[in-house]
C-alpha cells in the first residue's frame, strides 16, 4: 500500500529543525514525484544536510511532518531505512577495507544474502565501472571514484529512493559528468533521486529543484521555467537573481 | 546466509589485522606493563643497611652477628666498641637500623640470665620498620635456642610458604592491565566512527544497536583474551608464579573479564565526543580504582566504610579474589562462584547500558 507507484516518493509540510537557538531549517514544504530527479540548491549552511538527515531518519524534527516512500518520517523511520540509499557529503565509506569488501559489508548489514550480495555487485560495477578497482584498497582511490564506490554501496540493497548529499563536491568536471550520466541512469531505472549540491551548472540537470536560503525554500520550480520567470540564461543567474530578491 | 552482525563482526576483524602497528602495540604493551610494574612493586625485602654495635666483641655477640649475617636480609657492618649518635646514622642514612650488644653480653649469658640487647629502628617507612623488627627478633630467638624457655611458637605459613610478594602480586598486575587494555579496546570503537563518519552511513542503515555493540564486542574478545594467556604466562614463568588450581578456570575467569572490560569501553564510547576524550576516561576509570580500591596493593578491610562500599563496584575487585584464589590457594568454582556470578552480572549490566545509552540518531 505504502509503496504503490501513485504515491509521492517524498512529501513534507512545515519541516523544522532547530539546534539551540539557531534554526537549521525553517517550516520547509515540498513533495517529490517517483522517479523524479529533485535538486536542492543553496549555499552551505543553507540547511540542506539538515533537511536530507531528518528524511533519512537520522535526525528528529523538531516540528513538522512529512513521508518518505509513504512512510512517517518520525514515527516509521526504521521501515524508511530499508527503502532509501543515502550517501553523506563526507566520504564514509571504510579507507582500510577493498572495494569489495566495503560493498560486501554494507549488502550485509542491509541483511542480503551472500548470493545476493553476488548478483547486486555484478549489476552495480557494471553500471559503474568499479569493476577493475574491486580489490583495491578504498583508501588509495582518486575521489571521484571513491564517490561512485559510496554511490554503488547506498544502492546494493536497491532501494526505490535514493538521497545524494552533495555528492560531487571536490571532484573534477569530467568525474562529475560522469557522476551525473550515473544520476540520469538510476532515474531511468525509475528511481527517485534526491541530490542536493551548490554547483549551479548541476542545478540545469535537476528535473525540479528548490533554492534554499537560511533553512527556506525560496523558489522550486523546473529550470526551464525559473529561467523564464527571472528571464535569464543560466542557473547561476537565477540563483543569484532569487537570493538578491530575498535580501531586498 | 550473510547476517548483519557477522558483518560487522567481519569488518571488525579486518579493521584489526589490518592496522598492524596498533596490533603490535595491543599485544606487547601489556607484556611491558607487566615486566615495569611486576619489577616495581615488591615489598620484598632486601639489603637493609644495619649497624650492629658490638661492645660485648666476646664469641658470644659474634654468634649473634653470624645468625643475622645468614641471610640476604641485612647488609651488616659491625662497629666494635660502639657507636657515638644512633640519630646521625639514621639522619645520613648509613643505617637503617642499629643493634647494640651490651658490654656484659657474654657474662649475662654465661650465667644464664637475661641480655638486653637494644634494636634501634628508622621507622619512617614504618613498613619496613616492621619487617626488621620481626626478622632481627627471629635471628635473635635462633641464636638463643638451647636457652630454656616455657613454650615456643612455630609458625606453619599456607599457600605462599617462602612468603614473596611475587605470587600476591603477580595476579594483581594481571587483573589490572587486563582491565586497562580491554577498556581501552572498545574505548574508541564507536567514537572513531562517528569522528570518521562512517557512523552516519550504519545509522542509516536497518542495523539495530545491539548488533552494532555485539558486533564489535566479539572481536575485541579474542584479542583481549590472547592479550590475558600472554600476560599469564609470562607472569607466571618470569616470577615463578606456579597456578595451583585449575589453569582452565583461570582462563574461563580471564573470558568473563575481559568482557567486563569490553563492555565498560563500549559504555564509554557510546558517550564520548571525541577519541582523546574517550580514552582518557577509560584509563580513568581502570588504573586508578584497580590499582587503589581492588585490594591489589591495600586491603580492603583497613579502609574507611565508604571506601569499602566502593570497592565493591569496582571490577578488580572481584577478579582479584578470584584469581588470586585459583593461583594461590587452588581455588575452584565451589569457592568462587559469589565473585564470578557478580563479575557475570557486570558484563550483563555494562552490555545492556551500552546498547540503550547508543543512539541511532544523531544530536
Amino acid at each position: 500500500m505504502s509503496d504503490s507507484e501513485n504515491d509521492l516518493a517524498v512529501e513534507v509540510s512545515g519541516l523544522t529543525r532547530r539546534f539551540g537557538r539557531f534554526t537549521a531549517v525553517d517550516h520547509v514544504s515540498f513533495s517529490v514525484q517517483q522517479g523524479e530527479i529533485f535538486g536542492f540548491l543553496g549555499a552551505n549552511g543553507a540547511g540542506k544536510t539538515t533537511t536530507i538527515r531528518m528524511l533519512c531518519g537520522l535526525l528528529a524534527p523538531s516540528a513538522g511532518s512529512g513521508t518518505v516512500a509513504g512512510y512517517d518520517i518520525t514515527r516509521e523511520y526504521e521501515k524508511i531505512k530499508l527503502r532509501i540509499g543515502y550517501m553523506s557529503q563526507k566520504f564514509s565509506l571504510y579507507d582500510d577495507l577493498t572495494v569489495r569488501e566495503n560493498v560486501g559489508f554494507y549488502g550485509g548489514i542491509y541483511g542480503l544474502s551472500h548470493r545476493r550480495v553476488e548478483e547486486r555487485t555484478k549489476e552495480l560495477f557494471a553500471i559503474i565501472g568499479l569493476e577493475e578497482l574491486q580489490y583495491r584498497l578504498t583508501s588509495s582511490l582518486p575521489i571521484g571514484w571513491k564517490q561512485r564506490l559510496a554511490l554503488c554501496a547506498s544502492l546494493l540493497h536497491d532501494p526505490r529512493i535514493v538521497f545524494l548529499d552533495e555528492p560531487t563536491s571536490g571532484v573534477d568536471p569530467v568525474s562529475r559528468r560522469n557522476f551525473w550520466k550515473l544520476i540520469y541512469t538510476l532515474s531511468d531505472m525509475g528511481k527517485t533521486v534526491f541530490v542536493t549540491t551548490h554547483y549551479m551548472d548541476e542545478a540545469e540537470y535537476c528535473h525540479r529543484l528548490s533554492i534554499m536560503k537560511r533553512g527556506r525554500i525560496i523558489e522550486m520550480d523546473n529550470p526551464h521555467s525559473l529561467k523564464d520567470k527571472y528571464r535569464v540564461q543560466t542557473m547561476q543567474e537565477v540563483f543569484l537573481a532569487s537570493v538578491r530578491r530575498e535580501e531586498a | 546466509m550473510k547476517s548483519p552482525l557477522f558483518s560487522l563482526f567481519r569488518k571488525e576483524v579486518i579493521h584489526i589485522l589490518r592496522d598492524r602497528q596498533s596490533l603490535f602495540m595491543v599485544l606487547t604493551m601489556p607484556v611491558l606493563m607487566l615486566l615495569l610494574y611486576g619489577y616495581a612493586i615488591t615489598l620484598d625485602m632486601k639489603q637493609i643497611d644495619m649497624i650492629v654495635a658490638d661492645q660485648s666483641d666476646s664469641p658470644q655477640s659474634r654468634e649473634l652477628i653470624r645468625h643475622l649475617t645468614a641471610t640476604d636480609f641485612f647488609s651488616v657492618r659491625v662497629a666494635t666498641g660502639g657507636v657515638d649518635n644512633i640519630n646521625s646514622l639514621f639522619q645520613s642514612r648509613e643505617a637503617q637500623c642499629v643493634l647494640v650488644v651490651p658490654a656484659d653480653f657474654a657474662e649475662t649469658r654465661n650465667a644464664g640470665q637475661v641480655s638486653r640487647v637494644q634494636l634501634a629502628v628508622d621507622a619512617s617507612d614504618p613498613n619496613a620498620a616492621k619487617f626488621i623488627e620481626n626478622y632481627v627478633t627471629q635471628a635473635v630467638g635462633e641464636s638463643r635456642i638451647g636457652s630454656a624457655s616455657l613454650f615456643s611458637l612455630e609458625p606453619r605459613v599456607l599457600y605462599n610458604p617462602d612468603m614473596r610478594s611475587a605470587p600476591f602480586f603477580v595476579p594483581g598486575l594481571i587483573a589490572l592491565i587486563l582491565l586497562l587494555i580491554s577498556t581501552l579496546l572498545t574505548s574508541i570503537a564507536i567514537v572513531r566512527e562517528k569522528e570518521t563518519g562512517t557512523m552516519e552511513q550504519l545509522l542509516v542503515s536497518p542495523v539495530k544497536p545491539p548488533q552494532i555493540i555485539i558486533g564489535k564486542v566479539l572481536p575485541y574478545t579474542v584479542l583481549g583474551f590472547l592479550d590475558g594467556l600472554i600476560i599469564l604466562v609470562v607472569g607466571s614463568l618470569l616470577f615463578q608464579v606456579p597456578i595451583q588450581g585449575s589453569l582452565l578456570l583461570v582462563m574461563l575467569m580471564m573470558l568473563v573479564y575481559v568482557v567486563t572490560g569490553l563492555s565498560l569501553g563500549m559504555l564509554v564510547s557510546t558517550m564520548a565526543k571525541t577519541q582523546s576524550v574517550a580514552m582518557l576516561v577509560a584509563i580513568t576509570l581502570t588504573v586508578l580504582p584497580s590499582m587503589l580500591m581492588s585490594g591489589f596493593i591495600f586491603p580492603i578491610t583497613s579502609m574507611p566504610k565508604v571506601l569499602q562500599w566502593f570497592s565493591r563496584i569496582v571490577p578488580a575487585t572481584y577478579f582479584l579474589e578470584i584469581i588470586r584464589g585459583i593461583v594461590l590457594k587452588g581455588n575452584d568454582l565451589s569457592n568462587l562462584y559469589r565473585p564470578a556470578g557478580i563479575l557475570l552480572g557486570i558484563d550483563v549490566l555494562l552490555l545492556v547500558l551500552s546498547i540503550r545509552t547508543f543512539r541511532i540518531r544523531l544530536e
